[in-house]
């Protein structure tokens, strides 16, 4: 029955959510055994942006070019920010610059998921913001409503758009996954093709996923090794480790500070005070001032 | 001040100069109608475009993902509220003042609400889509997202033009049977014969009719208050800077009749102009709409105060940044130019000489409405220039000409939609304006007999 289906789905919407307001994840109550998360060190990036260009190759995002680049139409999922130490309104330039790779944080509270008219994006079991291209129409209010912008709309028609992926590009295609159309709206996905072939192999061989089964495309192009992703639920996972040591947790509004000596805790969400509860952490950079 | 209408017009009189209307306006109907199709059509040709190509032509961008599209259709739908005011409550309040012309407001109500729903449309990026976007019952069980402010305003549109239409039908019906008593047979006879309902005027007729009137009045009203309110929704539910804010919704209603009022005044002078209606929209009306919209006027501006205010001594800088963005940053100029026309140039109307001169009363509805648009503007695109993520931050962006080619045509489809309107229906409500003419005539005859006891 369809109205049983819709109060059904009604009264579960976001129940089974993990982030209560306990103070710490209710795993007993999160759908399923995984969580995916992300850490991402900034001490070791170096802003080459391999990581990028290789979301790029992964998941068939179009090359817009550059004048359509310059109207801020571009597509990558990833970017890479730069940020520059001010001193007194001066760039301190022989500081460099401050690398900060961003993608969709996949927030557990996702601000884009509640306001989309259609429900195209909404919250996967295990933990991710999924963007369904096929329901979307196009709004943008997700887009609108991310604090991050990390929402990527197709302005134009990619897939019937020539020199999109020049030859010999357009061989190394993903056939996994497809290439949008236009008028709806993408994102990053946390590499949802590999994760779910993980998930696929696992539940074949009759286990259950482990650390290293999985790598994003960003993590695995990363000379660095900066980026780790896994389970947040396995302890054993290097992610679940990393957001340990550093007391990041999922729930946590406010990951505090710990300047001891010693003890410094790097570990940190973005815009954490908006309560979306992002599963990406950064731990920050750490350099000897120069000024 | 003079009177609102003539006690000695003739009630054959009044049927046949509406139902002149109907048949012979002013060459400059014509004009109109001509000028608007033009505009339209411009419209039309960058909507096909747009389709065609993508919305990247709009010149749209992240994090600029709104633009004019939105910001007109606030405006639009922001028009479509002082019909209802003027016809629904003021007809609850027993304001008769109002008879001559809530027709035309009404109308109003419905094409504005037409047109914005067009936006909604226009600015979609799979509009062969947007169908998903309503709940009905399908194979797979996929239903919109009831949370989802967006889709409270798909519905709350719904309803309001539903609701709209029915009240301006309801309204017409008694008109609608003297047109087809006076017309020559032809296509419009039919046409009356058919929406007329076998009206008679019998008793038993105007009793009904005056409770369905009556009904659906009361319906309008909370219904008028609650669109705009969701509309503010769609920025208030949102948590960016310089839209999360509590005030949205009354903001949003009070804005909404400012401009509809002003639109009325606009569209008063045009009509009476056209149809030769200066028997019936008389200057004393127009002065009582101009005092109205004052005062609506002033709310607005209190709302506006309140707003700026209440973001200034909170503790979020983020929205403190993009409201100071606005005074300062590129948009500037927009932003002064909203508080200019939306709160200065009201002033004008208090000027007693001013508020039934017809040309001063024209362009200040225009500049009254210009600043409505622009506070649209101003509420959508600064909040993306300045959001909280700092790669944002004065990313400025112009719409692009496809874009204003949309805006600028939806004003062609509102007044051919409107203009036409007022040739085949009549846009003055004649049996209304006959109760009126005799309820003012009775007063006259109390009047003169209570003079005479007294001498
Ligand atoms: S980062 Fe933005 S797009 Fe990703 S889940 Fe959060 S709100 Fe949605
Ligand atoms: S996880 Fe995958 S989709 Fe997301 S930024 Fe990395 S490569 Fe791109």
């Amino acid at each position: 029955m369809s109205v049983s289906n819709l109060l059904e789905n009604w009264s579960k919407f976001r129940h089974t959510h993990p982030v209560e307001d306990k103070g710490v994840p209710d795993w007993e109550a999160y759908p399923s055994e995984i969580k995916w998360a992300m850490a991402i060190d900034l001490d070791a990036c170096t802003g080459c942006n391999a990581c990028s260009v290789a979301c790029y190759a992964e998941n068939n995002l179009p090359v817009v070019g550059k004048e359509k680049y310059s109207h801020g139409q571009a597509m990558h999922w990833m970017r890479i920010e730069r940020y520059w130490d001010e001193n007194d309104g001066q760039f301190v330039a022989d500081q460099g610059a401050r690398f900060l790779p961003m993608m969709c944080q996949q927030c557990e509270a996702a601000p884009c998921e509640t306001v989309c008219p259609v429900g195209a994006t909404n919250h996967t079991e295990d933990g991710l913001n999924s963007q369904i291209y096929n329901r979307c129409i196009g709004s943008r209010y997700c887009s609108a409503n991310c604090p991050y912008k990390v929402r990527y709309f197709n302005w134009y028609d990619y897939p019937s758009t020539k020199d999109v992926w020049p030859s010999p590009l357009n061989e190394q295609l993903n056939p996994d996954l497809t290439v949008r159309g236009k008028g709806v709206m993408e994102k990053c996905t946390f590499c949802k093709q590999r994760t779910y072939t993980a998930r696929n192999n696992a539940k074949t061989e009759g286990r259950e996923v482990k650390d290293g089964d999985v790598q994003t495309a960003c993590q695995e192009a990363c000379p660095a090794g900066a980026i780790s992703f896994g389970n947040l639920h396995d302890p054993e996972s290097r992610v679940a480790k990393q957001w340990q040591s550093q007391q990041v947790e999922l729930a946590k509004e406010k990951q505090e500070k710990d300047e001891k000596e010693g003890n410094r805790l790097r570990g940190y969400r973005i815009l954490e005070e908006l309560r979306p509860y992002p599963s990406v952490m950064y731990l920050e950079r750490v350099r000897e001032s120069a000024v | 001040m003079g009177k609102d209408i003539r006690e000695d017009i003739a009630w054959a009189q009044i049927n046949r100069d509406v139902l002149k209307s109907l048949e012979s306006p002013r060459k400059l109907y014509w004009v109109i109608i001509f000028a608007a199709m033009l505009v339209f059509s411009v419209g039309v040709g960058c909507e096909i475009y747009q389709y065609n190509t993508g919305m990247g032509v709009a010149n749209l961008d992240n994090p600029h993902v709104w633009g004019l599209y939105i910001a007109t259709f606030i405006f639009w739908i922001g028009m479509s509220h002082s019909g209802t005011l003027l016809s629904a409550i003021l007809h609850l309040m027993h304001a008769d003042w109002r008879k001559p012309i809530y027709r035309f407001a009404e109308a109003m109500t419905t094409f504005s609400l037409m047109t914005a729903g067009l936006f909604v449309m226009v600015h979609l990026g799979r509009l062969w889509q947007f169908y998903y976007a309503v709940p009905y019952p399908n194979e797979r069980w996929t239903w919109p997202n009831f949370q989802s402010p967006l889709l409270w305003d798909a519905m709350a549109i719904f309803t309001y033009l539903s609701s709209s239409v029915i009240f301006l039908y309801v309204g017409m019906i008694p008109d609608l049977a003297i047109c087809r008593d006076h017309l020559h047979p032809g296509w419009r006879k039919k046409l009356y014969t058919l929406l007329a309902l076998g009206w008679e005027g019998t008793d038993r007729q105007w009793r009904n009719f005056r409770m369905t009137y009556l009904t659906v009045a009361c319906f309008l009203i909370p219904l008028a208050v609650s669109v705009h309110s969701i509309v503010a929704s769609d920025f208030a539910m949102s948590q960016q800077p310089g839209w999360h804010v509590t005030s949205f919704p009354p903001y949003f209603v009070a804005g909404a009749l400012y401009s509809g009022c002003a639109a009325i005044i606009t569209l008063f002078i045009i009509l009476r102009y056209v149809f030769r209606f200066e028997e019936y929209m008389t200057l004393p009306i127009l002065k009582k709409t101009v005092r109205l919209t004052f005062a609506i006027a002033m709310v607005w501006t209190y709302l506006n105060c309140i707003e700026f205010a209440s973001v200034w001594y909170s503790h979020d800088q983020v929205a403190k940044d993009v409201l100071i963005q606005k005074a300062t940053g590129t948009y500037a100029p927009f932003w002064w130019a909203m508080i200019f026309c939306g709160s200065v140039v009201p002033f004008a109307m208090m000027v007693k000489k001013w508020q039934t001169n017809i040309p001063v009363m024209f362009a200040v509805s225009l500049l009254l409405n210009l600043g409505m648009w622009l506070e649209r503007w101003m509420i959508v695109s600064p909040t993306f220039s300045h959001g909280y993520y700092p790669w944002t931050w004065d990313h400025n962006q112009w719409p692009s000409m496809i874009q204003w080619g949309i805006v600028f045509g939806s004003f062609g489809w509102f007044t051919l939609l409107f203009m036409v309107f007022c040739k085949v229906f009549p846009s003055v409500s004649m049996y209304e304006v006959k109760e009126m003419v005799y309820h003012r005539s009775l007063e006259l005859k109390k009047k003169e007999l209570a003079a005479k006891g007294a001498n």
